[in-house]
């Protein structure tokens, strides 16, 4: 087995992993902060228990997301050396400065958010939330830098075989990143949008299935309450859930049509700088306008270096024109053209190097694996698309005031929380898919810089066996799995426990002793 | 002498002590846990006295590791390939730990919170060993070739410096740790680990000593051994105060010992940064494995903020919190009542 292709999935794995909790993360902290923010200025218990519910998620996420970031970190050195040593100069600085400007905000003051209920005065705690969730922001440009230099490397010269960061206000302007961003922050913000709707139809759903809420004749809602037996769900816990249900709704809607918008920048910039990718995308052999909407044929690329046998059964004449160039005649080169012109430009054989191994001579295959990026880009617009549209159906179904007493619906608003996440996981494996032979696709947008670019052939660790790296695929992919079965678990029994999971006392039926000063408001 | 170089060496020893000197406190109250703390409420009083502030700490490590791959991406990319192994069971560690601090309390049996407990003890004691193995051969070399690979295979590393550092790292951490709960918990706890600090004092930091020793006479120059010296010092007070119960002295002096152990292993390091076993024409130093001049240039920009503004607000994390907290202050347990 090769040590490249245990890396590659290894990278692949824990990446996509990661990326289930990073935008769930950034989407919920910015939320949670907001919510807070209302309870600051209106005083009404609603925004409190919205808080304190939606940030106990949000923390039972986050911690994931941070477990997980830190093998990403260690990774580029444990497994991708060579990578390391060739982009560390441009490629380090934004990692480093991630961690120095924006992940000690993030530790540091959520610490104090989560421990400083009682010891803060109440602006200075909300404060804490707004600098956390705030910072989770600042890292994802920081990495998103790093990752768009690596789709499209400016600011940068070879010197002595090696990257070397000659601009850095162009690293960090990279028009790549600069579309990237936002089109990642309202993936993530789709994301929380989701789970918000869908949880809160979940209760809303619950309370009309055991009778607390009803409708009148004209379909409004009735609210009623329950307050026995420790199960609070009186007045105010049905505007928890209306309130959250509503918010989320809209922040999906709006997250899409910012995610829409920034995808096209980026599908425009894709057309530029990475053209081969542009036509994986659509498993386009020849030139044309159509964007596919199904092709068949033999799109497996394994080993393949052409693609002559797939059939576009349906396209949509100029759609990829406009995707592309904004208008519907610009010819959107195929496979068969671009081929030669890669060939031409980075060879046809990996170079006689010592820095790829027992790769060197191998045959360059500049065709990425079709079958990922053609069904890829499609799930990621799909399942976006569906999410919007859902998120839209909800809005008008819940016009009146409260959800169907329908259990189906109920099911699928829950279910379709995984519709983001399912897209922002396949727009991520398309971007990245898309880009090999790559590991730093070449710029072919200005003169100078054309030479930054790195085969991933090269890019993996030359002293780290296969043994080692399959030893390490095991025990991260089994741990993950492990992890991933216990977050899903906990947060479906806080889920089930409502807003009382997160504020038990809520559910003290008597009148106890009370708040008592030298008691903890929270602790671990 | 290269200016930049050299000034990113001293911010990433900077950075390394910061890790240590407040994570070492961390790590150790973890490692308590289990074989410590006597009934569940203790356990979490354990857990509460760094709650707030354990990630926080855990960022000058992740810092550490960035701030090497920016300024000297040699040096990170031999060192984390070469410590492939050791790195992954650090790695897992650290995921262990960190979900262990949120989840631990959320466990509804007492099997899973028993699992918790070994996964955040188990995990801090695998963290600080294998960090301490880091810094070790960091110091005494590996076997890498002239493109800085490992050669000799995965485990090429194990040597007795690399145990030893190991070890240096989980001692100083259990001595840090005591220090830190005398200062920072009232009662059973406090007069505990005050009296097994005074006990434990010399095993627990022999270790240390003895990795900073044989580095310091590897390299013997005046500023690393001026800054044994002030560790020895340092060290010896530290003892006599836990010995005489000032806490808070005890605790200050065993961080200056601590930043004076770490300065005296990179003054004799430098200018090496990786030394190569195989031939020493083959060391990574802060000249042929740094960044461009430029890059550093803008590094340092951005540390000159960066840092001061990170000591600022989490030397307020650390004022927030600074009561003495006891048994009684830990709220109970209560399980989630499902509702639906």
């Amino acid at each position: 087995m090769d040590p490249l292709d245990i890396a590659r999935w290894q990278f692949g794995i824990t990446t996509v992993y990661h990326f289930l909790m990073v935008p769930l993360t950034i989407g919920l902290g910015v939320l949670v902060a907001s919510l807070q923010t209302a309870w600051h200025v209106t005083g009404r218990e609603q925004y409190l228990r919205m808080t304190k519910f939606w940030g106990k998620l949000f923390l039972i996420n986050f911690i994931m997301g941070v477990a997980t970031g830190i093998v990403q970190e260690f990774q580029f050195g444990m497994a991708w050396s060579e990578y390391s040593r060739f982009v560390g100069d441009v490629f380090g600085a934004p990692l480093a400065m991630e961690a120095l400007l924006a992940f000690f905000v993030e530790s540091t003051f959520l610490g104090l958010w989560i421990f400083g209920w009682q010891r803060l005065p109440k602006a200075v705690h909300l404060a804490c939330i707004w600098c956390a969730s705030l910072a989770t922001v600042v890292s994802a440009y920081f990495i998103l830098v790093a990752n768009s230099w690596m789709q499209h490397p400016v600011g940068t010269e070879i010197i002595d075989g090696r990257a070397v960061m000659t601009d850095a206000w162009a690293v960090f302007t990279n028009n790549t990143a600069l579309v990237t961003f936002p089109h990642t922050i309202f993936g993530a913000f789709a994301v929380a949008g989701a789970f918000l709707l869908g949880i809160a139809w979940f209760h809303l759903y619950k309370r009309r299935a055991a009778g607390i809420d009803t409708v009148d004749e004209a379909g409004r809602v009735v609210v009623g309450e329950d307050t026995d037996r420790g199960r609070n769900r009186d007045r105010t816990d049905y505007l928890v859930w209306i309130t959250s249900l509503r918010l989320g709704a809209v922040v999906a809607l709006v997250s899409f049509i910012g995610v829409a918008f920034s995808g096209h920048a980026q599908a425009q910039l894709m057309f530029e700088q990475q053209p081969m990718k542009m036509a994986a995308a659509e498993a386009a052999c020849h030139d044309g306008t159509g964007f596919s909407v199904l092709s068949i044929g033999d799109l497996s690329s394994d080993g393949a270096t052409t693609c002559d046998d797939i059939v576009g059964v349906y396209e949509i004449p100029g759609l990829l024109s406009f995707l592309a160039n904004e208008d519907f005649t610009t010819e959107v080169k195929g496979v068969n053209t671009l081929l030669p012109e890669y060939q031409e430009k980075y060879g046809t054989h990996l170079p006689d190097d010592p820095m790829y191994g027992e790769r060197a001579g191998q045959e360059i295959n500049y065709l990425p694996l079709m079958e990922v990026t053609y069904w890829g880009f499609r799930a990621m617009i799909t399942f976006g698309g569906l999410a919007a549209f859902a998120a839209a159906v909800a809005l008008w179904i819940v016009r009146k005031g409260t959800v169907p007493r329908v259990r189906w619906l109920s099911r699928l608003a829950v279910f379709g929380i995984l519709a983001p996440f399912a897209a922002n996981s396949a727009g991520w494996i398309f971007t990245e898919m898309g880009r090999q032979p790559f590991v730093v696709a070449p710029n072919p947008t200005f003169d100078g810089v054309d030479q930054v670019f790195m085969f991933t052939a090269a890019a993996v660790s030359p002293g780290v066996g296969a043994g080692e790296m399959l030893f390490s695929l095991i025990a991260l992919t089994s741990v993950y799995a492990v992890l991933l079965v216990v977050e899903v678990v906990l947060l479906f029994r806080y889920v089930g426990g409502g807003v009382g999971s997160a504020m038990p006392e809520l559910n003290d039926t008597d009148d106890g002793p009370g708040e008592d000063d030298d008691v903890l408001a929270f602790a671990y | 002498m290269d200016f930049l170089p050299t000034l990113w060496f001293v911010i990433i020893a900077v950075l390394w002590a910061g890790y240590l000197f407040l994570e070492g406190f961390d790590l150790g109250v973890g490692m308590l846990l289990g074989p410590f703390a006597r009934r569940e409420k203790q356990r979490r009083l354990l857990i509460n006295t760094v709650g707030p502030v354990w990630d926080g700490n855990e960022v000058w490590l992740i810092t550490a590791a960035g701030a090497t791959f920016a300024a000297f991406p040699h040096w990170y990319a031999s060192l984390f390939a070469a410590m492939y192994v050791p790195l992954v069971v650090v790695l897992l560690a650290l995921i262990f730990r960190a979900v262990a601090f949120e989840y631990r309390g959320k466990a509804e049996t007492a099997a899973a919170r028993r699992l918790w407990t070994i996964a955040l003890s188990g995990g801090s004691l695998v963290i600080a060993f294998g960090v301490g193995v880091l810094l070790a051969v960091t110091t005494t070399g590996l076997p890498l070739n002239a493109n800085g690979d490992r050669v000799g295979g995965p485990f090429a590393w194990l040597t007795w410096p690399a145990v030893l550092g190991g070890l240096a790292v989980v001692g100083f951490c259990l001595a840090q740790a005591l220090a830190f709960l005398a200062l920072k918990t009232d009662g059973d706890v406090r007069v505990r680990s005050a009296r097994l600090l005074a006990r434990w004092f010399p095993v627990l930091l022999a270790p240390l000593v003895a990795w900073v020793a044989v580095v310091v006479a590897g390299s013997p120059r005046t500023g690393a051994v001026a800054a044994l010296a002030v560790a020895a010092a340092a060290a010896a007070a530290a003892w006599a105060f836990a010995a005489r119960r000032a806490e808070g002295r005890a605790f200050l002096s065993l961080g200056v010992f601590l930043l004076a152990s770490v300065a005296a292993l990179f003054t004799a390091a430098y200018p090496v940064v990786l030394p190569s076993t195989i031939d020493p024409a083959f060391d990574l130093t802060v000249a042929n494995a740094s960044s461009s001049a430029y890059t550093l240039q803008v590094m340092s920009i951005v540390a000159a903020f960066g840092l001061p503004l990170v000591l600022g607000y989490q030397a307020w994390t650390y004022w927030v919190f600074r009561r003495r907290m006891t048994e009684d202050h830990i709220p109970d347990a209560h399980a989630v009542t499902r509702i639906v």
